[in-house]
Formats: C-alpha cells, structure tokens, sequence
C-alpha cells in the first residue's frame, strides 16, 4: 500500500513531448512507473517514447484508462492544464511547475470545489512511491521501500530527510512533496489523512517552512486524528522577518508563523521535532524505537 | 514587486477609485510648479520610498505656501529617509509626492489579501485607521473585519455593505465604500496583485459634503505575473531595490544578503533555509542566502560564486548540493570554473548529493585545487562553523 500513487496508477504526462518531461517519463518508466501515454495540443496521432501522444486529456484518458498527470505544462499555461486533467476525470494531477501567478492557482482552487481530484504542487518534485510509481522529479534512487511516510513543502530538504533516513536503514512508504507556493492542491492535513489510512505506514515526517498557519494546523489535526507517531522539522530559524526566502510562501508575517514557534507548538501537542535539520533522521529512529515500530 | 504610493493612487484613479488631487516631483522646482496646477492654499509634501513609517520618519509634511513646498521638497530630495522598515542606512528620497492638503474627519484601515488559509482574496477591514494593522489585530482583534471573496462570483454589493456597517461607514458613506471596495478589489485581480492596502481610507470634506478618499495606498504584486503586467511592470523602481538582489535574479538566482560571514551556495529554497539553520546551529552565522534553483550549469554557478564574494565579510563558502533535476557533475565543473576565473581566496566547503553524484566528487577530487568535503549538511556547517572562527 502507499498513498495517492502506487503500481496500478496510470500516468500521463502533461506537455509530453518536452525536454524536462521527456527525461523525467524516462526515469519514471525505468523505475516501473506504468506510464500510458501523454497531452501535447498540436501533436496528436502522433508517438513519443513509443508512447500514443494526444491532442488533450479527455482523449488521453478515454484511450488509455489514465488516472493520474504528470503536468510539465509552463507557468502561464498550467493553472489551465490543470483545470483540463480535472474536467477529464483525472484523479490525481501533480504540478511541478515554479512560478504559477498566485491568481491562477486562486481560481483553479474554486474550480475543484465539489470535483474529486487530488491536486500535488505547485513547485514540488512531486510523488513516489519507491519500486511503483514516480510522478514527478526526484532523484529516484536515494527512495527505498519501508514503513516511513513523507511529506515536505520544500523538495530538496524532502531529498535531505531522506537520504538522512536511508543512512540509518529508514525506508518509505509515499514521498508526498505539496510545493513551496501560499496557495497550493494539498495541503499538509490531506496528506496526514492518507499516511493515517494507509496500513503500511506507521511513522510519518511532516517538513515545513516559516509562513503560514498549515504546519501547526497540520499538528493540531495529527494530535486528535493520526494514530501513528509524527515528526516534524521547521526550516527556517536563521530566517529573517519580512523577507521572502526563496519559496513565495516562505515569508515571516506574524511571530506565530516562524520556525520556533511552529516547532514550538508541534512539540507542545505532544509530537517529535527534530530541531536541526541535520537531526531528522535520527528523530525518526529514536520515535520508532520508543514507539516499538520495526526499521524496515 | 512594489510601486510607489503616488504610483499606486494613480492605479487606483484609473479604476476610479477617489483620490486627493496631486502630482510627482523629481526636483524643488518641479514641487512647486506641481503645488501651483493643484490650486489651494495647503499641500502635503510625502517623500516616495517604498519603505512604510514615512510620516513619523519626517517624510510627510503639511505646508502653506508655495515656497514651503519647494524648501520641503528640497530637504527630502537627495537625503536618506531612515524609517522603522529601512535599516540604520535609510533610503534614498528621490522623488516626491504633493498634493491637495484634506480636512480629514476619521481614518480606516482597508486591505486587500489572499488568506492563505482559505486561498481566497479577503477583504481586511478596520476602524481604527492610519494605525499599523498587525498593532490593532494584537491590541484590538475585535475591531479587525474580515469577509473572504468568492472568486467566482466576485466581490458582492452586500459584502461590501457588510464590511462598511461593521467599520461604521454609514448613510451617503456606505454607497461610496462600496464602489471603492469593489473597484480595488477588480484592480487587485485584474493587475496581479498579491496585496493592496489603504491606510488610511479617510472621510474628508465639510459637515455637509463628506467623502471618502484613499490618502495612503500600497500595493504588493507578483512577480510570477509580471509577464502579462507591462504597465505594472513599467512602474518598478530598481532604485529601491538591492542591486545585487536585482543582479542575482537576472541570472535565474535567488539572494538574500545576511549579517553573518558565511557564505552559503545551495539548491533549492527549503535545503538553503535548513543550511543557513545548521550553521546558526552549529554557532556560525550566514552570510546570505542563496538558491541556484533546478538546472544550475557551470555559468550559473560561477555567478553565483561572484555574488556571494563581493561581501566582503565572506570569510568562506559553504555549497551544499542535493541534486534532484540538478546534476552533481555540473555543479562540480561551474565551481572548478570559479575557482580558476574568479581566483577564489577563501575556503570553499563542498558537500554533494544526490544525481551523478560519484561523477561530482570525482571532478572535484581530480581538480587539483583544495575543496573541502563533506559527507552530509551537520558535517559541512560544522567545518564552516570551525573554519571562520579559526
């Protein structure tokens, strides 16, 4: 088991026939992704990686049976692709794309109100589930199977936390990265939902960053709902107030939003916090040995 | 991306959106003349700078004659206006802003957001006006209003009416308020705005003909946006920015300069915020923060070698790589080649991860010149740490 992408997932890739798409199918199809085909308006009929290519989503999936994109579209096209693999019925949609206008992504918000889809980034590396499924651009090799499911605003300190994990013998379950950006498709309570639905997961690490209520939202929900331990980190704490650090969500505007106090509150609801980001690893180790969760 | 205030009024104006009578001055002469054209007998002289807290800094002045708009206008002009936002060093006053002096009667608050926790632009809205909102949402929160858009469907006439009763704008006030509140919001989603903020939204005029005016306004936009924004675009004031900011960003870099003398070079915005804490951590202090983003080649990270080197204060460089989209090997070669173009003098603490990343160390190991590695972030930030405390 895993979450929102496993073995059975059929994936096509949005902007199909791009440079960076091209790659990443690549990598995907060579880990076992089941990848079935891919969108570029114009090319049509048309076959890429010895895959069919077609005009939009709505064809690629009547034809193939997809379910989830890979959505290589850029910035000022993507909110619209978006709304596209949605309409068609994909079910799960995850955008790499950095530098989406916020708008944009406002109106694709309202768009999916009453629509079942789940929606990975923007500005993430997106989705794997190691030896089934990768949607996204990874380095697939440092993600081994086991028992740990991941979730991170920020992709290479999700990259980070991994390898700090495989180091230590520490596989996983989903690596779900949910983007840098204010506005963005999960959030980090989705996730925690899944990881606590989903039976092969029994330790979760959550990895935020300064700005925004989402991190201690997220702790608060854990505390009443997720049953298995969770670790959490807050990049950030050398921050300083007001200026934007990179990710267009990663901004100090209330004392409540920096990396202290968000950590602060995680620890105060009674959950693990690896106060240095070079410490997550062995965070995880120490909750799943005073836990008695077996390191798989 | 920010503007001006006069910039912003005259944004507002267009949207038709009540603002004081006024006009943009580059020099003494030119105020005066703009004070003459408005008319009246008591003008506002605001120097423009993007920084807020200009009125206490001294930057706003109220005067009465003609020749005490250009005396004012020629104190602000070419000084640095120090404000709570600007730092010790200030900003530089280079142009300013007079217009048509108003009776005001009472001030509120009346911002623009997108709430990240309902992702949707919300309308903030406050009695208590020309006060520093984050101070009256401590002190006061009762008195802040909230009322969250529907993007849809758009700003509706009750929402507004809403926000106005709540604030206390009533009687002919209320219609005003409700077409400026709607016409600010279509101005914020129409140019890719990320905030708008009036401050103050003020009633002025005499007893029997009062009106609202926005006096002060801001506006925040994005920069992700900035490419079906031309006109926005074409109001950005490099002045006001930090020119190796603005350098940084011409190369697809994203810098932020610190206090600290550590160097740092790092891929990915997350992975740079957790290196810059590892070194504070580890009792060292950053010097900057700097991501190269995905698909950083030799020439980039050249670039960014130079950046960080003309703080004077970099005792050494920490680059800490997790390649993903990026490639170790790349990253190996571009530092190589800033090592030889740049003559880099300082120790340069190297740790790789992630894709080619065997082929990365190799290159680095073969260069001939003394990088030092380290396996993993904890190890490199102490080495750095150890490194600028000798």
């Amino acid at each position: 088991m895993s979450v929102f992408v496993n073995k059975h997932s059929k994936v096509i890739f949005q902007g199909f026939t791009g440079e960076h798409a091209t790659f990443h199918a690549q990598d995907a199809i060579s880990m076992g992704t089941q990848v079935v085909g891919g969108v570029t308006p114009g090319k049509g009929g048309t076959t890429h990686l010895g895959l069919p290519v077609f005009d939009t989503v709505a064809e690629a999936v009547a034809a193939t049976g997809a379910d989830v994109s890979a959505v290589f579209v850029p910035p000022p096209f993507n909110a619209d692709a978006l709304m596209e693999a949605i309409d068609a019925g994909i079910k799960v949609a995850v955008t790499i794309a950095d530098g989406i206008p916020i708008h944009d992504m406002v109106r694709l918000q309202r768009y999916r109100v009453g629509k079942d889809a789940i929606i990975i980034g923007p500005n993430t590396p997106g989705i794997i589930t190691p030896g089934e499924c990768k949607v996204g651009i990874m380095p697939s090799h440092i993600y081994k199977k086991g028992n740990v499911g991941i979730v991170s605003r920020s992709g290479t300190l999700n990259y980070e936390a991994t390898e700090q994990m495989a180091d230590l013998g520490l596989g996983i379950t989903t690596s779900v990265g949910i983007g840098g950006d204010p506005v963005n498709g999960t959030d980090f309570v989705t996730v925690l939902r899944a990881f606590e639905a989903d039976p092969e997961t029994e330790v979760v690490v959550m990895i935020g960053e300064i700005g925004g209520p989402q991190e201690v939202a997220a702790a608060r929900w854990a505390k009443e709902n997720l049953s298995k331990p969770l670790i959490g980190f807050v990049a950030g704490i050398a921050a300083p107030p007001g200026r934007r650090m990179g990710h267009a969500g990663a901004i100090i505007s209330s004392e409540a939003d920096t990396a202290s106090a968000k950590m602060d509150a995680m620890e105060q609801l009674g959950h693990y916090v690896a106060r240095n980001p070079a410490h997550i690893g062995q965070t995880v180790l120490r909750a799943m040995q005073e836990r008695g969760i077996a390191v798989k | 991306m920010n503007i001006h205030e006069y910039q912003a009024k005259e944004l507002l104006q267009s949207f038709g959106v009540p603002v004081p009578v006024g006009g943009v001055a580059f020099n003494p002469t030119q105020a005066r003349q703009a004070a003459e054209e408005i008319g009246g007998s008591r003008w506002v002289v605001k120097a423009q700078v993007h920084a807020g807290g200009r009125g206490k800094a001294g930057g706003v002045k109220v005067v009465d004659s003609l020749d005490e708009v250009k005396k004012v206008a020629d104190a602000m002009i070419g000084t640095r206006l120090v404000t709570h936002q600007t730092g010790p060093e200030g900003s530089l006053v280079q142009r300013v802003w007079v217009e048509q002096a108003s009776q005001i009667r009472k001030e509120f608050y009346l911002g623009f957001v997108i709430d990240r926790a309902t992702q949707r632009i919300t309308v903030i809205a406050s009695s208590e006006g020309g006060m520093d909102i984050e101070e009256v949402a401590k002190v006061s929160p009762e008195k802040i209003i909230k009322e969250v858009i529907d993007p849809a469907i758009g700003l509706r006439d009750f929402q507004c009416r809403k926000v106005a009763t709540a604030i206390g704008l009533k009687g002919k006030l209320m219609p005003q308020a409700v077409k400026i509140m709607k016409a600010i919001y279509r101005c914020m989603r129409d140019k890719d705005a990320l905030q708008a903020e009036i401050n103050p939204l003020a009633v002025v005029g005499p007893e029997d003909d009062q009106k609202l005016m926005v006096l002060d306004a801001k506006f925040n936009f994005d920069d992700n946006a900035l490419y079906r924004q031309r006109a926005v675009t074409e109001m950005r004031d490099l002045a006001e920015e930090d020119p190796k900011e603005v350098e940084a960003t011409g190369h697809g870099l994203n810098y932020i300069a610190l206090d600290g003398n550590i160097g740092c070079i790092v891929n990915g915005a997350g992975l740079a915020m957790a290196s810059l804490d590892a070194i504070t951590l580890h009792g060292g202090a950053p010097a900057n923060f700097l991501d190269v983003g995905g698909g950083a080649s030799p020439e980039k990270v050249t670039n960014a070698c130079r950046i960080v080197l003309e703080d004077p204060n970099v005792k050494c460089i920490l680059v800490n790589i997790f390649a993903g989209i990026n490639r170790c090997d790349w990253i190996a070669k571009g530092l190589i080649q800033a090592c030889t173009s740049l003559q880099i003098k300082v120790p340069l603490i190297v740790r790789l991860a992630g894709t080619n990343v065997e082929e990365g160390r190799k290159i680095l190991a073969e260069s001939g010149l003394s990088f030092i590695t380290a396996e993993n972030l904890d190890a490199a930030a102490a080495k750095a740490v150890a490194i600028v405390k000798g």
